[in-house]
């Protein structure tokens, strides 16, 4: 019986509704004053029962919850035969529970969409070599799956027959296909937008990448800040104290119906449920667009900071060289090409990787008596040339002439921060490449942001030399960079920082090689492929190593914590002009108080609602 | 000892985390210190001790305050 009334909770919220319209009608039209009383203690009964069976559960674990207030007050109205109040408040209350519910999904929609992710089965090869679909939860470590065209990959494994093209946005927030082939890895959640794969399991269930980011994010939206603690014990002693408020006030005044008024006016709800609704729509946010914010501590201390500490390489830059200039001396280039390609083809340095990148299709020849020197380059014959590739000492040892053209470009290209190539033929200088580490595209515009935002200073740390740093921070315009650093020399800086100069800091790195920093930073920020060091050991977490969800990041911690107090002053400013309104006026009543907190519970849900829909602008 | 994750029907109130909070952790067998009510995720994850307690028993617990139980899963 008590679980088929809570079951029907929402049932008799619109019986009870429908009692007390008929008997309002029944008073207008007829002026029947015994059927409308009938009708309204009918609906009250009707109403109270499911409010009254929440308070005697929460007594027995020794909880005072708003349903104990409710229906103490409704008892009040009741034994002073007030049967309209009655009606009207259980009504009002039981209808505000289903819109809340109602409105609370909206904001949970976010990370339910994720969730909804979760693959369900998959097609598991038998011993006999037939795929038979079974439930996901029966994949094992090591087992072979089959994967169609248009299914959910069902765990985190390796490609072991078959090609196609994924789209793997549940994991990076990028929608755009990324192909795999045979040894390739794939990521539980993601769809095979095309072809047939075969793979080998090799983490399931929730130890997959996104069964980690679906717990992360869960938890993240229920971890509590220090303002919610707060409130929440607040809570605890608030409702209780209501509870006595109304009692004494009772015991002086001899007036029930003021005492039960405040009883309904006193209910805690929209300021128990603002933050919480702010958090969970904010961070859901966030997870759709690729930025993971682990709980609302961190989401207040990202809205603070004043600096933002930045690894170089693979943070800022690509984290791959690439010929970024170029010059020619004389002519027959073409052909000198081919011998440069030829030579580096056999070399596995990783300059000569970018060469070859950047000459890109070209004539191949027989590379004979290779000498490679040390520190400086190699020297080959080529189609009968004296072929020598490398760097400026190389060519003094070849004795190679170099014009004063040839040498005010080599400093130019130095200074720009390039590794160089230099490319002789029978001792004359050919062909000079200056090979760099790009900037990421578009992260000056997405630094011009984040001061916008409000961050005061940013600074590099990297372990390349002074002038590959210089050079960026002046591309980038930065506050401070600082070249020769070992990762402990990192994270010394970031003490000092906090320690000595009391700022807030952000430091923003691959993950891999900066933990230390990571970790000491007020905020780690990682720019994770996917992985799952960058998933467990930072605070925030930029999927798909994508820069420019940093600055999105940065606006929506700041948008949860407007949103936040805003919530609060709102929940608080309703209680204190109900307690002011019936302390200085005759407004108001405890239909009234009611209504008016119902409301304000669905103001604090809607205000956070908006986050949902939080981006940038630009 | 086992750890249980419990998903429940949508939780809306935040008095009604209090209440399954506090009738979990009075159950003997259930260590009270890993007893954690998520309200949004509308989950309650936990470590009981299978020699006193069954998973039964705990989820009767739940349904018996007139929360529903959806899908348990113990590890």
């Amino acid at each position: 019986m008590p679980r088929y009334i809570l079951r029907n909770k929402n049932k008799i919220a619109l019986m009870s509704g429908v009692l007390i319209a008929l008997g309002f009608l029944s008073k207008w039209t007829m002026g029947n004053q015994v059927l409308f009383e009938g009708a309204l203690i009918m609906a009250a009964l009707f109403g109270v029962a499911p409010v009254a069976l929440q308070a005697y559960q929460a007594l027995r674990v020794k909880v005072v919850s708003i349903d104990v207030l409710v229906t103490i007050a409704v008892l009040g109205a009741f034994f002073i035969r007030n049967f309209e109040e009655a009606a009207i408040v259980t009504f009002l209350f039981l209808f505000g529970a289903f819109l809340e519910q109602r409105t609370l999904n909206k904001t949970r929609s976010a990370i339910k969409a994720l969730t909804e992710l979760a693959p369900e089965s998959a097609l598991k090869r038998q011993e006999d070599g037939a795929f038979v679909e079974v439930e996901v939860d029966e994949v094992a470590v090591g087992d072979v799956l089959l994967v169609k065209t248009g299914a959910k990959i069902p765990v985190d494994g390796h490609v072991v027959a078959g090609e196609g093209s994924v789209n793997e946005a549940s994991i990076t927030g990028e929608s755009l296909p990324v192909a795999k082939e045979k040894g390739s890895k794939v990521y539980a959640g993601t769809i095979l937008d095309n072809g047939t794969i075969q793979v080998v399991a090799d983490r399931v269930g929730e130890d997959t990448t996104f069964g980690k980011i679906i717990e992360l994010v869960e938890e993240a939206q229920d971890s509590k800040s220090v303002a919610e603690r707060f409130i929440d014990r607040f809570a605890k002693y608030y409702t209780p104290a209501v509870l006595v408020l109304a009692l004494i006030v009772w015991l002086f005044s001899r007036r029930l119906e003021l005492a039960i008024t405040i009883l309904v006016l006193g209910c805690p709800g929209a300021l128990v449920i603002g933050v919480p609704v702010s958090n969970v729509a904010g961070i859901g946010n966030g997870a759709k667009h690729g930025v993971l914010l682990k709980g609302s501590e961190v989401v207040s201390a990202l809205s603070r900071v004043q600096t933002m500490v930045f690894d170089k390489t693979g943070t800022l830059t690509v984290g791959k060289p690439v010929v970024a200039e170029t010059e020619y001396y004389g002519d027959n280039i073409e052909e000198v090409l081919g011998y440069l390609a030829s030579v580096e083809r056999e070399s596995d340095h990783p300059l000569a990787k970018a060469v070859l990148e950047a000459i890109g299709a070209t004539e191949f020849w027989p590379v004979e008596a290779t000498e490679v020197v040390k520190g400086a380059g190699i020297v080959a014959r080529v189609n009968g040339h004296r072929i020598a590739v490398g760097n400026v000492a190389l060519m003094e040892r070849e004795k190679v002439e170099l014009s004063a053209k040839a040498r005010a470009d080599v400093a130019r290209f130095e200074k720009n921060g390039n590794s160089l190539v230099l490319t002789a033929v029978n001792g004359e200088l050919k062909v000079l490449l200056g090979v760099r580490d790009r900037i990421r595209p578009g992260v000056q515009a997405d630094l011009r942001r984040l001061k916008k935002l409000g961050v005061e200073n940013l600074v590099m740390l990297s372990g390349d030399n002074q002038g590959t740093v210089d050079a960026v921070s002046r591309e980038l315009g930065l506050t401070e960079a600082h070249g020769h650093m070992l990762p402990e020399e990192k994270a010394a800086y970031i003490k000092r920082l906090i320690e000595e100069e009391g700022q807030v800091v952000a430091f923003v790195g691959d993950g891999v090689n900066d933990s230390p920093s990571l970790a000491l930073a007020h905020i780690g920020i990682a720019m994770g492929g996917g992985t799952d060091v960058a998933i467990e050991t930072s605070d925030v977490v930029l999927m798909n190593s994508d820069f420019s969800r940093l600055p999105h990041a940065l606006g929506l911690a700041k948008a949860i914590v407007r949103n936040m107090k805003q919530n609060i002053f709102l929940a608080v400013g309703v209680v204190f002009v109900l307690l002011a309104g019936l302390l200085f006026s005759d407004w108001v009543n405890m239909s009234v108080g009611m209504l008016v907190h119902e409301g304000s519970i669905l103001a604090v849900i809607f205000n956070g609602m908006r986050l949902l829909r939080y981006r940038l602008s630009s | 000892m086992k750890k249980a994750t419990l998903q429940l029907e949508t939780l809306t109130c935040p008095s009604c985390l209090q209440k399954i909070d506090h009738a979990v952790k009075a159950l003997p067998g259930v260590d009270k210190e890993s007893v954690n009510v998520l309200f949004n995720a509308s989950k309650v994850k936990l470590n009981f001790d299978e020699e006193k307690i069954t998973i039964d028993q705990i989820e009767k617990a739940i349904t018996d305050l007139g929360y529903e139980v959806k899908k348990t899963q113990v590890k």
